[in-house]
């Protein structure tokens, strides 16, 4: 068979081509651009992977790393198994699985800074629900309230990020859920009853069906999660501002005070590229580890 | 060992699904459920394993009741037609399951396994890789396994073939009855197709809107349906009916009188009837002088290798012919279709056999 050869069908892709090419490679390499060079009253000379050295020796971007790798697990960690968890309570079926799924994606149709500034406003040590339930369950157990409020989270390290937590956990573990539900209804009845006649225990049914079977599901639930909380901006943004102190400043949020509050372009470039990095590796391992235990 | 249903029901939601239904399944049996899907056989699997519990009637197992017993306390094994096994461990880790729940030792264990995968065709290479891995009839063999190393006494079958290709299917179920006699258990088969009931033998339960319509030895109930559901159930493509009335020794059908001086009508008595006669007992070509001959009107033919099936009108009826070779009859052409009179069964108008056909009876 002959093929034909066409050159004018590249037209019809032109239009995509300049699409990815402005909102993608364009800013892109505007970043590296900047992180190779110097900039010095609008003069810019080469400088090589200087800017990349620095960020990499500079205590302030360790810490913050080690921050947003310390709230990334904890994160995980907890809305991975409880995400798991609920929707295993959700019934397969009827009003009810409707009720309750609807009921899930609400907290995700919320935006992120509505959600820092309802938990900004929630968890305020004197007149915010949370903060003042805190504080006066403290009273009840002793704490003295004139040594100040026992929770608040704008002063204490601890309580800002059980704060940001439990906000996290709050806004993404639906997230979790519907990716879970929907691979516990990708099980076929017939495994449940399979199981029933060879007698197998509760988790039993958990470890060797829904499990394996939630297999697909979970892994794409645990990147979603793991690169959303890896840049995560906006909620700690509104709610603590990246304090107190730099208790809760995460690597977007230090990447932002870099760039724009101190306008270090190369520098901040550099942060960039390392982080974008950073995403694309753990991403890339995670992915490839899962699959490959299914395939072998 | 045996198994009986007891006027044994399921209402679910007001609706009935199985009517009030007594069988008995004897000890080391092969039973086949046959009935078009929809028709309650899973259901009634269900109530025979203990899964459901029926709306009314009791379950006896070797003569004890077990009604409300749970079913992991029951000796049943199941396969299904979707391909059911633990899909993160090897297929040998599969079969041992059933096994392990039930604390053998590990010894006994290998030598139930590999007995079971030896009897499945599965072999060593096989044994060590996941389930999902393996090609369907390949997985269905390792939940066939599960189902014999338990050496359970009721071994459901829930249309187990449904989802293999048709070359996978007649080796598997030729391999059926091979375990079947192996494992001495009550073997319940649940199919939707006539000719896997007559190649399985055994019993045969014809189900149709959630009853059972006649159980008895499959070839019988084959040959002797005892009314026009069971027949219309037990024949691919379904049984062909016409609705007449014998007068003398004259068939009428509308208008048209047919000479019927044949043995086995002229021992019914005059009246109104329902003839019905199997596609491959319908002709387009005359067979013999005694042949009933109707004017029919072709309206399709699908040919299938050997033999083709002519689809024809005959009045209101829709009748299908299975006949040998390749003919390719042109759409709407007028034709008459011949049937011998010892092929027909007659039905009263409600249905209950009036009389088999000659040929049933002689073979």
């Amino acid at each position: 068979m002959n093929k034909t050869l066409n050159h004018r069908a590249w037209w019809m892709v032109l239009p995509v081509l300049i699409l990815v090419a402005m909102n993608a490679v364009i800013p892109l390499m505007t970043v590296v651009n900047f992180s190779v060079q110097e900039e010095f009253y609008g003069e810019f000379s080469f400088v090589g992977l200087q800017w990349f050295a620095d960020t990499l020796a500079d205590e302030r971007f360790q810490n913050a790393l080690i921050r947003q790798l310390g709230f990334t697990f904890t994160i995980l960690a907890i809305e991975i198994p409880l995400g798991i968890a609920i929707a295993l309570t959700i019934p397969r079926s009827g009003v009810w699985a409707s009720v309750c799924l609807v009921l899930m994606a609400l907290p995700l149709l919320i935006p992120w800074n509505v959600v820092g500034a309802m938990w900004n406003i929630y968890a305020l040590p004197d007149i915010g629900f949370l903060g003042y339930t805190l504080n006066s369950a403290a009273g009840l157990f002793g704490h003295d309230p004139a040594s100040g409020p026992w929770f608040d989270y704008t002063q204490e390290p601890v309580a800002a990020w059980f704060t940001v937590v439990l906000m996290d956990v709050w806004h993404w573990t639906s997230l979790v859920v519907l990716l879970a539900y929907a691979g516990l209804q990708s099980i076929d009845n017939a495994y449940y009853q399979a199981a029933r006649i060879d007698g197998a225990s509760r988790w039993a049914v958990f470890r060797y069906i829904q499990l394996p079977k939630m297999k697909h599901t979970l892994t794409i639930a645990v990147l979603l999660r793991f690169m959303d909380s890896f840049m995560i901006y906006t909620e700690p943004s509104v709610l603590t501002g990246g304090g107190p102190g730099n208790s809760t400043t995460f690597l977007s949020i230090d990447l932002v005070k870099v760039a724009l509050g101190q306008q270090d372009l190369g520098n901040a470039a550099a942060m960039s590229i390392i982080y974008f990095l950073m995403i694309l590796l753990v991403s890339w391992l995670f992915y490839t580890l899962t699959m490959q235990g299914g395939k072998k | 060992m045996s198994l009986t249903l007891d006027t044994v029901s399921k209402v679910m939601g007001g609706e009935v699904h199985i009517a009030p239904t007594t069988i008995e399944f004897a000890s080391g049996s092969m039973n086949v459920l046959l009935g078009p899907t929809l028709s309650g056989k899973t259901t009634l699997m269900r109530l025979m394993a203990g899964l459901d519990q029926p709306t009314s009637g009791r379950v006896f197992w070797q003569g004890r009741d077990v009604t409300g017993m749970r079913v992991q306390d029951r000796q049943v094994a199941m396969v299904y037609q979707q391909f059911v096994n633990y899909p993160s461990m090897t297929v040998y880790e599969n079969i041992a399951s059933p096994l392990r729940l039930r604390g053998f030792a590990s010894a006994e264990i290998d030598a139930k396994v590999r007995a079971a995968a030896a009897m499945m065709k599965l072999n060593e290479s096989q044994l060590g890789r996941r389930p999902l891995e393996l090609s369907g009839g390949q997985q269905q063999r390792c939940a066939l396994a599960r189902a014999l190393v338990k050496e359970a006494g009721l071994v459901l079958l829930d249309e187990p073939l449904a989802n293999l290709d048709y070359k996978l299917r007649e080796e598997l179920r030729a391999e059926i009855p091979k375990i079947f006699e192996e494992s001495g258990a009550i073997f319940v088969y649940a199919t939707t197709e006539p000719h896997e009931a007559l190649l399985l033998g055994g019993n045969t339960a014809c189900l149709w809107e959630g009853r059972v319509t006649q159980f008895g030895a499959t070839p019988s109930v084959y040959r002797r349906p005892t009314d026009a559901t069971t027949a219309r159930v037990f024949s691919d493509p379904p049984m062909n009916f016409v609705a007449l009335s014998k007068a003398g020794d004259e068939l009428v059908i509308d208008d048209a009188r047919l000479a019927a001086d044949f043995p086995t009508f002229n021992r019914l008595a005059d009246g109104r009837y329902i003839a019905g006669f199997r596609a491959n007992h319908l002709r387009i070509e005359r067979g013999s002088e005694r042949d009933l001959a109707f004017h029919c009107r072709v309206t399709g033919t699908e040919i299938g290798g050997s033999e083709s099936f002519v689809h024809v009108l005959h009045g209101a009826d829709r009748w299908v012919a299975l006949v040998h070779g390749v003919h390719d009859l042109p759409h709407q052409s007028d034709r008459t279709v011949f049937v011998d009179p010892a092929h027909v069964y007659m039905f009263a108008p409600d249905g209950a056999l009036a009389c088999a056909a000659a040929y049933a009876d002689a073979g």
